[in-house]
């Protein structure tokens, strides 16, 4: 109930008593409500919960934290303190 | 950007892993409060590849689990009435009550439907003017904003036959009884990232200060959640408390305005009780009296309600990060997810529902 997948909007409806959109969830496509997110674009990733868009996904810092992430990880490469004591299998 | 495939590189979540590894020196407890969380660790053995220095517990947060027991047995009492088309979330059907689950109400002709959305009930309500259709209204503050949105929905459309059971809970004050425990062992929270992205995080600061312990703001996919887990690492061997938000890209600090307008013109705080916890003041949310005609439980008169819980269930232990899963006796023998004895067993969001599908017994 609380995992709510991230997905794509694509059309947006605003001719009835509530803002609706269809949302493309990797090929998926299901109805959800943009009442709390009356800015969101087609185009948009929002993140939805049972039907409605609760948070829409900024490009800008999900780029900043994959960066830095990518530079701590690359930083210990470079210095070889790579711990590899368990392998991760995901 | 897809916001899912970046979030699932093993050779990053591998190297935040090492981070981790490198920067721990001693024992740390660290507790997620979502169950979508505990799934996604245990699902991806995140539990398995972190040091061992390192301890997940699994949190409260898997609503189906703390709803209570009577407030079961009441949906219960409700859905089996002949006039009654019965709304819930999937997950609550194969949930426990003393004696039924709905699943046998509607193999006895009762008419409980499964919805994706509340706004499916009202469109059910809307399609049967001679029925009454009623909503399990559960969760915590995610599905809040859904849930209330239902309400407002069908006074707009002027619905009479639509009502909803609520047992909606909110994560601040369970974390103020899990940590005033003596006998907490959690030093650090990955909090719920959902629950942020419609709270922000502004409650949170004060309860940081005042049990000195660090936080951080955490999503769903592998490397949101070890990188979680460094944020909270890194606070703990440095001897700061911080809340950080590691997962800024749905979450800001104030949330989601709108959400939280629409839930305090619908709802008012209220003393609630969790399933194995017990009554937690100020920690959940019911209709505000305005909202009166659309309180089922105002609506049905079911009687009194006399609960039967297993006693072998140590759920709310588990659910307050005192004990695991497989510290239950009944685990995987008595209680099995083809004959639960506890709403954990059962819910996609329960830990003991994990440690079973994934063999952590
Ligand atoms: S294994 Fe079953 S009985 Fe034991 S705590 Fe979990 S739900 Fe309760």
């Amino acid at each position: 109930m609380c995992l709510g997948v991230p997905g794509k909007i694509i059309e947006i409806d605003d001719s009835k008593a509530l803002k609706m959109a269809k949302v493309d969830f990797g090929g998926i496509v299901r109805e959800a409500c943009l009442e709390y997110v009356p800015e969101a674009q087609i185009g948009d990733y929002t993140v939805i919960h049972v039907g409605f868009a609760i948070s829409i996904l900024s490009e800008e810092d999900a780029l900043a934290s994959l960066a830095a992430l990518k530079e701590i990880v690359d930083l210990e490469d470079e210095l070889g303190i790579g711990y590899s004591g368990k392998s991760a299998d995901l | 950007m897809k916001y899912v495939t970046e979030y699932r590189d093993a050779e990053l979540v591998r190297g935040v892993i090492d981070e981790i590894a490198n920067t721990v020196t001693r024992d740390w407890t660290l507790m997620e409060i979502c169950g979508g969380q505990t799934h996604a660790i245990v699902r991806h053995g995140i539990d398995q590849l972190l040091p061992d220095e390192i301890e997940l517990v699994h949190g409260p947060g898997c609503p189906v689990c703390v709803t209570p027991l009577e407030q079961i047995d009441r949906a219960l009492a409700i859905a089996a009435k002949p006039d009654v088309i019965f709304c819930s979330y999937g997950d609550m059907l194969r949930v426990p009550g003393s004696v039924d689950d709905l699943f046998s109400i509607r193999a006895n002709g009762g008419d409980v439907r499964v919805i994706y959305s509340p706004l499916d009930a009202v469109n059910i309500a809307k399609e049967n003017p001679d029925k009454e259709v009623v909503f399990f209204a559960i969760g915590f503050e995610t599905t809040a904003p859904a849930n209330v949105m239902s309400v407002l929905s069908a006074e707009m459309m002027g619905l009479k036959n639509y009502s909803i059971i609520v047992s909606h809970v909110r994560v601040p004050p369970a974390l103020h009884v899990i940590l005033g425990s003596p006998h907490n062992r959690v030093q650090g929270f990955l909090l719920a990232g959902h629950v942020c992205a419609v709270m922000g995080y502004w409650e949170y600061p004060e309860i940081a200060k005042q049990y000195d312990i660090p936080m951080a703001i955490t999503g769903f996919e592998p490397l949101d959640i070890v990188q979680g887990i460094l944020a909270n690492v890194k606070q703990l061997e440095a001897g700061r408390v911080d809340i950080e938000n590691s997962y800024p890209r749905a979450v800001t600090f104030d949330g989601n305005k709108a959400a939280q307008k629409a839930i305090e013109k619908v709802f008012r705080e209220c003393d609630r009780k969790w399933r194995g916890i017990g009554t937690i003041p100020m920690s959940g949310w019911e209709l505000r009296l305005e909202y009166d005609a659309f309180n089922a439980e105002k609506r049905f008169d079911v009687g009194e309600i006399k609960t039967d819980e297993s006693p072998l269930c140590i759920a709310g232990e588990i659910l307050q990060g005192l004990k695991k899963p497989n510290d239950c006796s009944a685990f995987g023998k008595e209680c099995t997810p083809e004959n639960p004895l506890g709403a954990t067993m059962v819910s996609t969001e329960g830990a003991c529902a994990a440690y079973y599908k994934y063999g952590r017994g």
